[in-house]
């Protein structure tokens, strides 16, 4: 039912702003070719802010430091109960969006997605969005280069949202 | 802090491969990391273009006002720094709205034209403004009412519920995101109190 309701809404979405524009007599083809056209340079401008992220955040990885951070940290988290199979979620979901997918996508395959583990990695991804690639792409685009306090509060708010999501869990699932 | 952190990770990387024998991999990384990003920018050329396409035939047929108006007493607390009829509030409620619904591909064009518009407000300066900040605080927590992609996997696993999880990622995200603009606030007056 949700799923058919989401599937809905990009193509109403396209059709509420063709029809509106075609009755407020909106030149709507031209139009569009005219506003796709700036995002032809947004994407060719972005490229070199993601590439530079992406390089060093997948030598982290592949290296086996980013393991070996979460090994570290683990015995930490176990005192507040925090399972030690989604500590590697917990930590890269700020970090990279693809990453942390994977790890979510690995402990629903193998604990079951209806397991405690399966419902808490769901939630988790769900709850929270990547604050390093938020701020590349955003900050990238208009080419920011003072991002103030952006990054603190992102990963400040990256806390809470994991924190609320293990709390919420053990409320509602165990 | 950007930088820091950017330099940081790929030179703990490459140290932490030489003493644990993961150079190899590294080297990989490397390649595949800037074909990713490359991969990543084709995905968004097509959605750029298709939704800025689209969003510039709402802004001329005044779609947009439209829906800033509607949402504009709540965001007027929010972004107080931005004059209430400015595009940059439609731009920010595109956005808004576009994530709710879990439409993560649309909510990025928005977002950048969002984040224009903002630095035009601030002068074009190249430092971020209190709203810029307040907005990408918004964004990083999310505000996914339906996580679409989750959802997908957990049907792909045979799940026997694969929406169990809406409610409890709904009131998950709303917590961070409250979480999320208080410490933006906090962090505001802060640097206010420093520079007086």
């Amino acid at each position: 039912m949700l799923v058919q309701i989401s599937n809905m809404i990009i193509p109403l979405l396209i059709l509420t702003v063709l029809l509106y524009g075609t009755f407020k007599k909106v030149p709507t083809y031209e139009t569009f070719v005219e506003g796709g056209k700036e995002g032809v340079k947004m994407a060719v401008s972005l490229l070199p802010f993601l590439l530079g992220m992406i390089v060093s955040i997948t030598i982290f990885r592949a290296s086996g430091a980013l393991d070996a951070f979460v090994g570290l940290l683990e015995p930490v988290l176990s005192i507040f109960h925090v399972p030690s199979d989604i500590v590697p979620l917990a930590l890269t979901r700020p970090i990279s969006g693809t990453a942390s997918l994977g790890v979510a996508t690995d402990i629903i395959q193998h604990e079951g997605p209806d397991s405690f583990l399966g419902k808490l990695a769901s939630v988790m991804q769900g709850s929270t969005d990547t604050t390093l690639y938020v701020l590349t792409v955003y900050f990238g685009a208009v080419q920011i280069k003072k991002m103030g306090d952006a990054l603190k509060v992102g990963l400040l708010a990256d806390f809470v949202g994991i924190t609320a999501s293990l709390v919420i869990c053990y409320l509602i699932f165990s | 802090m950007v930088n820091i952190i950017w330099a940081g990770l790929a030179a703990i990387g490459i140290i932490y491969a030489l003493f644990n024998g993961t150079m190899d991999q590294v080297n990989e990384a490397i390649f595949s990391g800037a074909e990713e990003a490359v991969a990543l920018t084709i995905t968004l050329v097509s959605v750029l273009v298709f939704w800025l396409g689209m969003m510039r035939i709402a802004e001329e047929a005044g779609l947009l006002k439209k829906l800033a108006n509607l949402f504009r007493p709540i965001f007027k607390y929010l972004f107080p720094e931005i004059p209430p009829n400015h595009p940059a509030m439609g731009y920010i409620l595109s956005n808004f709205s576009s994530n709710i619904f879990g439409l993560g591909n649309a909510a990025t064009p928005f977002g950048i034209k969002a984040m224009q518009s903002m630095k035009e407000l601030n002068g074009n300066k190249t430092e971020a403004s209190r709203s810029m900040i307040t907005f990408l605080a918004l964004n990083t927590s999310s505000v996914t009412l339906i996580p679409t992609t989750i959802i997908a996997i957990r049907m792909k696993y045979d799940s026997i519920a694969p929406t169990e999880i809406v409610g409890a990622t709904i009131i998950a995200t709303m917590i961070s995101t409250i979480g999320a603009l208080l410490i933006d606030r906090y962090f505001y007056y802060r640097r206010k109190r420093s520079l007086s």
